[in-house]
């Protein structure tokens, strides 16, 4: 299989007419962890969900390619059948859809008409990732999301990647409300999933997960674009100074950020 | 055209060769006249909201022929399907054309005293009991036009008894076939558990020709002894030329319990009715209906609890699809009597709209005439929510299977509910074949 690459050149997002993200560019091949971080409200999740496709947000401008091909023209599930995955930081609730119904026939979307997984092949399949991520079994026949913890929801997110193996995925805030014990489950499914076939971009605020899942680049977002890439030194830096060091370091004068948080 | 509801094709005459024939008792033949005298004067129920003038409730066939079944084995597949695999089928009627045509009870119930038979032979067999509960606590013969024709003109029954302290765990299923293009099903079902006893009770409703003019009267009667439990499972599934009026009553008796789990699955015109009243101390009932309308459909779904007794409760879950140009009303009503203090009901109603074009319309109304009382009300209508969508969407499913699945998944309240399998199947099919 060859090595996937995503590749996002001078990006802009709109939400409501108010530019979120502003010239974003960045490249995320097969083999890669890469982990964008950023204080609230920069547009990180911004931009996980333009590259997804979610309805609300609007592109105004700037190119993505996913394996040579136009991204931004394809509907939201042919980037999942392409290979995408977005971990998404406020997963839906779908009352009455089964965890285990809706992940058949996700799995099957992408095998398509005719290519459909064998039942017991899916069952056996669903048992070893709920296992290596220690989610009970009853989780397999309740309603998705429905009723989930915080924790619980991130969870499942990673139980998704792992049943549909997707090229590239995008992690949104997974580490969120897990305690410590998860967060190393959570690490160690993404983990399991590395190879040359598989990239990764972890959106996050704590370099704790970072120590688990170890990045190749560390970029930070500030104001709807990256202003620094680094390799992981650069998550403990901001650990430990925060981003106020950076910004000094970069001449950014945080009004934008004030004034929505105003 | 507006069709005039035109005068009814039968006499006094009539209906007394039509009861001897079948051999029925004579309080059950002078009901059947009093109801035709009645069913010229009455006036049509009157739904909320929804015009049935022009609805064809009165051209049908009466008579029909029905045939027997041996084996089950012999049954198209569509209605074998249906049919409980293992313990179930042990328990089983079918009715054909609105006579008996299939029947098993198992040597146990029998000797537990469990009566399960068409209305035809439980009059013959058992008249003085069906005396006692045919048109008495729950339904009224003389409530309007079409419960008195219903009791003139009833040509096609179930009752189901359960003695006292009997606890029956399998379910026993009825099926209501109907395969005549002008089909009248004039059908009375009584389904009683008396103290202490419990059970669960599946019926389907089939039609499978398709051009023709039918119709469907029906009522149910389900009493709720004290302390007694049933669980009453229905799909309803008749084609889109038969006109339905299904008017499912109920008596609950103290500490008594039924849950109602309906799929109302129609494809024509439809006028339902479903009634509960909690009459005893403590008396429960949890009732779930879902439906879709489709085509040019219009339906209309009147869900009533009426509390009397103290400490009742109440929740009702009504989920309605609408499709095309269908148009659907709903009315859901909770009625809090005098002195059923510490009673709660709860109701809940949520109409999914597919198109553009359909009409979905909500009426949640509470009454309640007693201070000491939890009671609540939701409504809603409403389309797919497009985040759900995305969410379904980004896993890599189309469009329209997801929303597939989220129909699915807001019908599945009463699917999951239903205790056959086969059944359980075939409304999930049903589903599937409106939805595609
Ligand atoms: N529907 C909306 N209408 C207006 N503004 C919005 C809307 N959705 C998001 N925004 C704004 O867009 C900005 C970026 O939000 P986004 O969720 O991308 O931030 P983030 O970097 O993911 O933050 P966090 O770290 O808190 O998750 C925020 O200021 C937010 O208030
Ligand atoms: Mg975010």
């Amino acid at each position: 299989m060859a090595q996937p690459t995503l590749k996002i050149e001078d990006l802009h997002v709109s939400i409501e007419g108010k530019e979120i993200v502003k010239g974003f560019s960045l490249e995320i091949k097969g083999g890669e962890i890469h982990a964008v971080m950023g204080p609230n409200g920069t547009g990180k999740s911004t931009l996980a969900s333009a590259l997804m496709g979610h309805p609300k947000y609007e592109i105004t401008g700037g190119k993505v390619t996913f394996d040579g091909q136009d991204l931004l023209e394809m509907e939201v599930d042919e980037r999942a059948r392409a290979g995408l995955f977005l971990a998404m930081q406020y997963p839906s609730e779908i009352s009455g859809v089964t965890n285990a119904d809706f992940l058949r026939t996700a799995i099957n979307a992408r095998r398509g008409e005719g290519n459909e997984i064998p039942v017991m092949q899916f069952i056996k399949k669903l048992d070893e990732k709920m296992k290596l991520l220690d989610i009970d079994e009853e989780f397999a026949n309740r309603y998705l999301n429905e009723g989930f913890s915080g924790g619980e929801k991130k969870r499942n997110e990673i139980l998704q990647l792992m049943m549909l193996e997707p090229k590239i995925a995008i992690l949104d805030e997974i580490d969120s409300g897990l305690d410590i014990d998860a967060l190393k489950i959570v690490a160690k499914g993404v983990n399991a999933m590395r190879s040359p076939e598989f990239g990764c971009l972890i959106i996050t605020h704590y370099q704790r997960l970072l120590n688990y899942i170890k990045p190749d680049k560390v970029h930070v977002m500030m104001q709807g674009r990256i202003v620094k890439s680094g390799g992981p030194e650069l998550a403990e830096r901001l650990e430990a100074e925060g981003y106020d060091g950076l910004k000094k370091e970069l001449g950014i004068e945080d009004d934008e950020v004030v004034e929505q948080e105003a | 055209m507006a069709t005039e509801t035109k005068g009814l094709h039968y006499d006094a005459s009539y209906i007394e060769k039509f009861s001897s024939s079948r051999g029925e008792p004579a309080w059950f033949t002078e009901m059947r006249k009093q109801a035709l005298a009645l069913a010229e004067e009455l006036p049509l129920p009157q739904p909320e909201k929804t015009r049935i003038i022009g609805w064809n409730f009165t051209e049908f066939e009466h008579e029909l022929e029905s045939k027997a079944v041996d084996s089950l084995n012999d049954l198209p597949e569509y209605i074998h399907r249906l049919i409980g695999k293992e313990e179930q089928a042990g328990n089983l009627l079918l009715i054909h054309n609105g006579r008996l045509a299939y029947q098993s009870l198992s040597d146990d119930l029998k000797s537990k005293g469990v009566i399960f038979t068409d209305l035809e032979t439980a009059l013959r067999e058992h008249g003085d009991l069906v005396k006692k509960y045919y048109f008495a606590k729950a339904a009224k013969l003389d409530a309007n036009k079409l419960t008195a024709l219903n009791a003139a003109l009833v040509n096609s029954g179930l009752f189901l008894y359960v003695p006292k302290n009997v606890e029956i765990e399998v379910p026993l299923q009825t099926v209501f076939w109907q395969d005549h293009p002008d089909a009248g099903l004039i059908n009375h079902v009584i389904v009683v558990a008396d103290d202490n006893s419990s059970i669960t009770y599946v019926e389907n409703y089939l039609s499978t020709e398709h051009e023709g003019s039918q119709v469907a009267n029906i009522i149910t009667e389900v009493y709720v002894g004290d302390n007694a439990t049933v669980r009453f499972g229905g799909v309803d599934q008749f084609t889109k030329d038969v006109t339905t009026y299904i008017n499912r009553r109920s008596y609950v008796g103290a500490n008594g319990r039924l849950e109602w789990a309906l799929g109302q699955m129609n494809d024509g015109n439809t006028l339902s009715e479903t009634f509960t009243s909690l009459v005893g101390d403590g008396g429960v009932t949890d009732m779930k209906a879902v439906s879709i309308g489709h085509g040019e459909q219009r339906q209309n779904f009147e869900n009533r609890i009426h509390h009397f007794g103290r400490n009742t409760e109440s929740d009702m879950l009504i989920h309605g699809v609408q499709l095309d140009k269908a148009q659907s009303i709903f009315n859901a009503i909770t009625k809090i009597e005098h002195g059923a203090s510490k009673s709660d009901g709860e109701q809940t109603q949520r109409v999914l709209m597919l198109s553009e074009g359909a009409r979905g319309d909500a009426n949640p109304i509470l009454l309640i005439d007693e201070n000491d009382v939890i009671a609540g009300h939701a409504a809603s209508v409403g389309r797919i929510d497009p985040i759900h969508l995305y969410y379904l969407m980004s896993r890599g499913i189309s469009r329209k299977d997801a929303e597939r699945l989220i129909v699915h998944g807001f019908l599945n309240p009463v699917v999951s509910q239903l205790p056959i399998e086969g059944v359980k199947d075939q409304l999930t099919e049903v589903i599937e074949g409106k939805v595609k």
